[in-house]
């Protein structure tokens, strides 16, 4: 029995301080980055389409640029505790796996048929533990990329590993559509079943 | 001529007039202030609890702090990639604040390259005298801060083997330059003594013509494009940051890549 499980049955925890902590800042940095980084798509936008100037921060590209590299460090920074921490406390592997193809295709269907459950809070059904694995990749992929684009000179080899310089901004903004469809069922989600939300704030 | 399409699926004079559309004012210092820049966070927080000069302020803080940070990562000795001749992205793109008829005209029979500040010779350097410089080329990508990047071949001298001619002060913290049509730039002396720093005189082993930077430009592929200023007219060693064109109007200082 590990020291989670204890304190869980002791008090009934669902997320702990640090996972509440690290989820609200991530939450804050993660709008502006995506705020700001569609305004400076929109100064050279990969497809045939820009974003309204509504949804974006920055007013034009210089400030965006400037919200964008001042939100990566409590992203990153954020980022890094909370995988640190997730790894260390053996939460990731607790919560979040194993993922079976099995387990995900009956519970896709359950919740296409609107029948799966949502009893207790503190264990994920193998939906959400594929798709908060995935984001949780996402994350890191456009961080790297991210940096890759940064930095296309110091940091070569990284973006070599993404392709080159031209192609990294692609992976970018892949990386991003990813995270933003996340957020959007992620979000409705939350809505749905509120108490999942005031688990994220109080903890219960 | 401009409405070729130079890069797939970007327009040229669109860029242009991109960089112009994007800047809501191109007098205006304060560059976040004003609904529509503060909108999507006012909308996050749910109240203005932040005000344009607050965050303003705070964002120029960490855009220092992201100088020295890019500093820091900065080494003399890592190159920025070099590409074969077939990679040159052809013609090559014409950036700038203006349209490209309206470039900067050089006449290159009168042109002098004024050499100022913390040096030992400030005699001033005509075109026929820079030109017997000794040549190095390089085939790099120009990346511009709006996210797109080409291909180009420049020749020219590097610039640390010119500041080291004219007796510069090389512990001297900026270059300075300074360009015919009033643009103005200033780097760090690390990235100014990079090998790949160069005067260049030009493009595809052709003179530069008049669009990329005629008589000469200071290629630095360790930089944003704009940080790469053409028609340049004046240079100057220094211990004082003068800033840059864009630099003042909000762009990262040191744009390192």
């Amino acid at each position: 029995m590990t020291a989670e499980t204890i304190t869980l049955s002791a008090d009934a925890t669902i997320h702990p301080r640090w996972v509440r902590v690290c989820h609200w800042i991530n939450a804050l940095a993660i709008l502006v980055m995506i705020g700001s980084g569609w305004q400076i798509y929109n100064a050279s936008p990969l497809f045939g389409f820009t974003f309204p100037r509504s949804v974006t921060l920055g007013g034009w590209l210089a400030g965006a640029l400037l919200w964008h590299f001042a939100a990566m460090w409590v992203l990153v920074i954020n980022g890094v505790v909370y995988v640190t921490l997730g790894i260390l406390t053996g939460r990731f592997r607790r919560k979040l796996l194993p993922i079976r193809p099995s387990e995900v295709m009956a519970d896709v269907k359950a919740a296409l048929t609107f029948k799966l459950a949502h009893d207790d809070l503190s264990h994920y059904n193998a939906v959400q533990k594929l798709l908060y694995s995935g984001v949780i990749l996402a994350g890191v992929v456009i961080v790297l990329s991210g940096l890759s684009i940064w930095k296309p000179v110091q940091f070569q080899e990284l973006t070599a590993l993404f392709g080159g310089y031209d192609t990294a901004r692609y992976v970018h903004f892949f990386a991003m559509a990813a995270i933003v469809g996340f957020l959007i069922v992620h979000v409705a989600l939350a809505l749905i079943v509120p108490r999942s939300l005031r688990a994220m704030v109080t903890g219960r | 001529m401009r409405q070729r399409r130079i890069i797939p699926g970007v327009d040229p004079k669109l860029l242009i007039k991109d960089a112009a559309r994007l800047m809501p004012d191109a007098s205006r210092r304060s560059f976040l202030r004003g609904a529509a820049s503060l909108g999507a966070l006012t909308f996050l927080t749910g109240c203005d609890i932040i005000d344009g000069d607050t965050a303003e302020g705070v964002l120029r803080k960490v855009s220092e702090f992201n100088d020295g940070a890019q500093a820091a990562i900065f080494r003399r000795t890592k190159l920025a990639p070099t590409y074969p001749e077939s990679a040159i992205t052809r013609p090559f793109p014409f950036n700038g604040f203006y349209d490209e008829d309206d470039a900067p005209e050089v006449n290159g029979e009168t042109y002098k390259l004024e050499v100022a500040g913390l040096v030992d010779n400030k005699k001033p350097w005509t075109l026929k005298e820079l030109y017997t410089l000794p040549e190095v080329s390089q085939i790099t990508r120009h990346i511009c801060v709006e996210g797109w990047s080409a291909i180009g071949s420049w020749q020219g001298t590097p610039l640390s083997e010119f500041l080291q001619r004219v007796g510069a002060d090389t512990r001297a913290k900026y270059v300075w330059f300074k360009c015919a049509e009033g643009y103005t730039n200033t780097i760090d002396m690390p990235t100014a003594l990079h090998p790949q720093t160069q005067m260049t005189f030009k493009f595809a082993n052709q003179i530069l013509p008049r669009s990329y930077g005629f008589p000469m430009k200071i290629r630095i592929p360790t930089k944003l494009g704009f940080k790469n200023p053409k028609y340049v007219v004046a240079m100057e060693v220094t211990n004082t940051d003068k800033g840059g064109y864009w630099e003042d109007k909000g762009y990262n200082w040191f744009s390192g890549l």
